[in-house]
């Protein structure tokens, strides 16, 4: 039963923070932490599990609050309904590009996903007859079946929701063929390649599986706030993305919910960085890389064993 | 029918010609060699053999078909299956796990199944778990059935690769210098490991510098030098063959000749 563990102990967490959690600003805190964990939870398994990096999710996440706000306002759409369609359009989309980025390495991959990221961007900040452009675009409440999400308490026990079964998701991934198969593309390209893992086609799973995650929260966020710019998908948001996975631990799901509440608390604890923020992350990003390579739980993990 | 045959195999890179017009034939069952000097090409025959490397010309066709230029995973489709001289382990996963990845092409491999944990994937993937950590035993790795890959040593990971190619259940196993790096001891083990393995129905290919275990093992024996044939057959034959003598012996044989 070890396998429920972790996951037990979060929904716990989940369960008992609104004791904590004195007004609606520190909801509001609590659930951008679990969205950004659950976007978070999914870029992990293309860049901490497979070892390929994304410089662009921010576009997929933005790409599926666009496609909620657009498909809900002017086409009267459920929110359900453009939500999951946003996502298939994001899955087919990240198809379509992965497999000629993915063949890239290193920095070349990188600097492609990079590219489709800003690309994504300048398209919804100009295309401003669909999408209002950088003035942004006004998204109605979420409802489903006559009922309409509103306050942050119910959006908190949603988000929560969501962010546990995106685990549970994740981690059977993880544990399955497939996520043995991602893991041996990291481990070794050529030993995956030779037990007969067509590592190409894994690579692409895993690219459209992240940028769906990423999708469906940026269709959640959208309804959540309210009021959606092209900012969201914006180059400095995917490298906000990134940091939460490497500061967390890569290759670690609960490494990635514990980068996602590290980095959406640090800009509401340090307000008078405000506008050097994008300098903070990087050095955040810098510090962990040489300091702590595993990332934070991993680290402490680690410790842990070994006192204990 | 041969299991493997390589015809006129030939591979350059730039101008040198790392494998030049080879043919041979690799016969069902029974361990077979391929030896030569250093740079000889028998690293590069395997990594055309198992796709790795496209052959600039020539043809290799295994189990009946012509299997020239296809890409490592159709061939481990195929049912080839290798180990490598220098070692590719994930040391991202445990001991175990890396064997199981070598039984990938035998499970279920969609992904909606594997994020939802489908019932008869979870089952499948514990039986899996459960002949790898056999397979650990038998090649005689089994105490480190709870370990991860990079808490083990050199030559129990040389080991683990055979578990993982045997995971597969490959027709033909081609081990590329198993014995390399290990003490006599080990390599005893490995011989006899190899044997065991040809035994089980296996049809083994190796390259190896140890002349000892090579002579010992090999129903057939392929000599290379320079990327080229050198010379080909029984242990007895190899050894005698004065090609091969000189090869080895480089100068010294030659100028022996020419003072006879």
């Amino acid at each position: 039963m070890k396998r429920f563990q972790g996951l037990a102990l979060l929904a716990v967490i989940i369960a008992l923070l609104p004791l904590a959690l004195p007004n609606n600003y520190y909801y509001d805190v609590a659930i951008r932490i679990g969205m950004n964990a659950t976007i978070v939870v999914g870029l992990n398994l293309l860049i901490g599990y497979a070892g390929q990096i994304s410089l662009g999710h921010a576009g997929f996440f933005g790409l599926g609050a666009y496609a909620s706000a657009i498909l809900t306002a002017r086409y009267g759409w459920p929110p359900l309904a453009a939500m999951l369609s946003g996502m298939a359009a994001v899955g087919v989309i990240a198809f379509v590009v992965a497999r000629p980025i993915l063949r890239l390495r290193g920095h070349y991959l990188a600097m492609a996903t990079l590219g489709l990221g800003i690309i994504i961007y300048m398209v919804l900040a100009n295309e401003s007859a669909w999408t209002g452009g950088n003035d942004g675009i006004n998204v109605q409440p979420f409802s489903l079946l006559g009922l309409t999400l509103t306050n942050e308490r119910t959006w908190y026990w949603v988000t929560g929701a969501v962010l546990l079964g995106a685990i549970t998701l994740a981690n059977n991934i993880v544990d399955s063929p497939v996520g043995r198969a991602l893991r041996a593309v990291h481990g070794s390209e050529i030993a995956a390649q030779v037990a007969g893992i067509d590592t190409a086609r894994y690579k692409v799973r895993v690219f459209v599986v992240s940028a769906v995650f990423a999708s469906a929260v940026g269709s959640m966020m959208a309804h959540y706030i309210g009021f959606i710019t092209p900012q969201m998908s914006s180059f400095f948001h995917s490298i906000e993305l990134v940091t939460m996975v490497v500061v967390g631990g890569m290759a670690s799901t609960y490494g990635a919910v514990l980068g996602a509440a590290v980095l959406t608390m640090l800009p509401q604890l340090l307000t008078e960085f405000e506008g050097y923020e994008m300098i903070v992350f990087g050095l955040i990003l810098m510090l962990t890389v040489i300091f702590l390579p595993r990332g934070l739980l991993p680290t402490i993990a680690a410790r842990l064993r070994k006192t204990g | 029918m041969a299991l493997l045959e390589v015809e006129a195999l030939s591979r350059s890179f730039g101008g040198v010609h790392a494998v030049q017009d080879l043919s041979f034939e690799i016969e069902h069952g029974k361990i077979h060699s391929i030896i030569g000097p250093n740079g000889a090409g028998k690293t590069t025959v395997f990594n055309l053999i198992t796709g790795l490397y496209r052959p600039s010309s020539g043809r290799v066709v295994f189990d009946g078909s012509d299997v020239t230029g296809k890409v490592p995973h159709e061939l481990a489709r195929r049912g080839i299956s290798r180990t490598f001289q220098n070692l590719q382990i994930c040391f991202n996963m445990s001991a175990v796990e890396n064997v199981m990845v070598g039984a990938h092409l035998r499970l279920d491999q969609g992904m909606l199944g594997s994020m939802l944990r489908l019932p008869s994937l979870a089952r499948r993937d514990a039986e899996c778990r459960g002949e790898a950590r056999e397979l650990m035993h038998f090649v005689g790795v089994g105490k480190y059935i709870g370990a991860g890959a990079d808490s083990m040593p050199y030559g129990a990971l040389k080991r683990l690769e055979i578990a993982r190619a045997l995971a597969a259940r490959p027709k033909m196993l081609l081990l590329d210098e198993p014995a390399a790096g290990l003490n006599p001891t080990e390599t005893h083990e490995i011989d006899e490991l190899i044997q065991r393995i040809g035994d089980s129905g296996v049809t083994v290919v190796l390259v190896e510098h140890d002349m000892k275990l090579v002579m010992g093992i090999s129903a057939w024996i392929l000599v290379l030098d320079f990327g080229r044939k050198l010379a080909e057959g029984t242990a007895p034959d190899v050894r005698a063959n004065p090609d091969v003598i000189a090869a080895y012996l480089g100068g010294v044989a030659e100028s022996a000749g020419h003072a006879a």
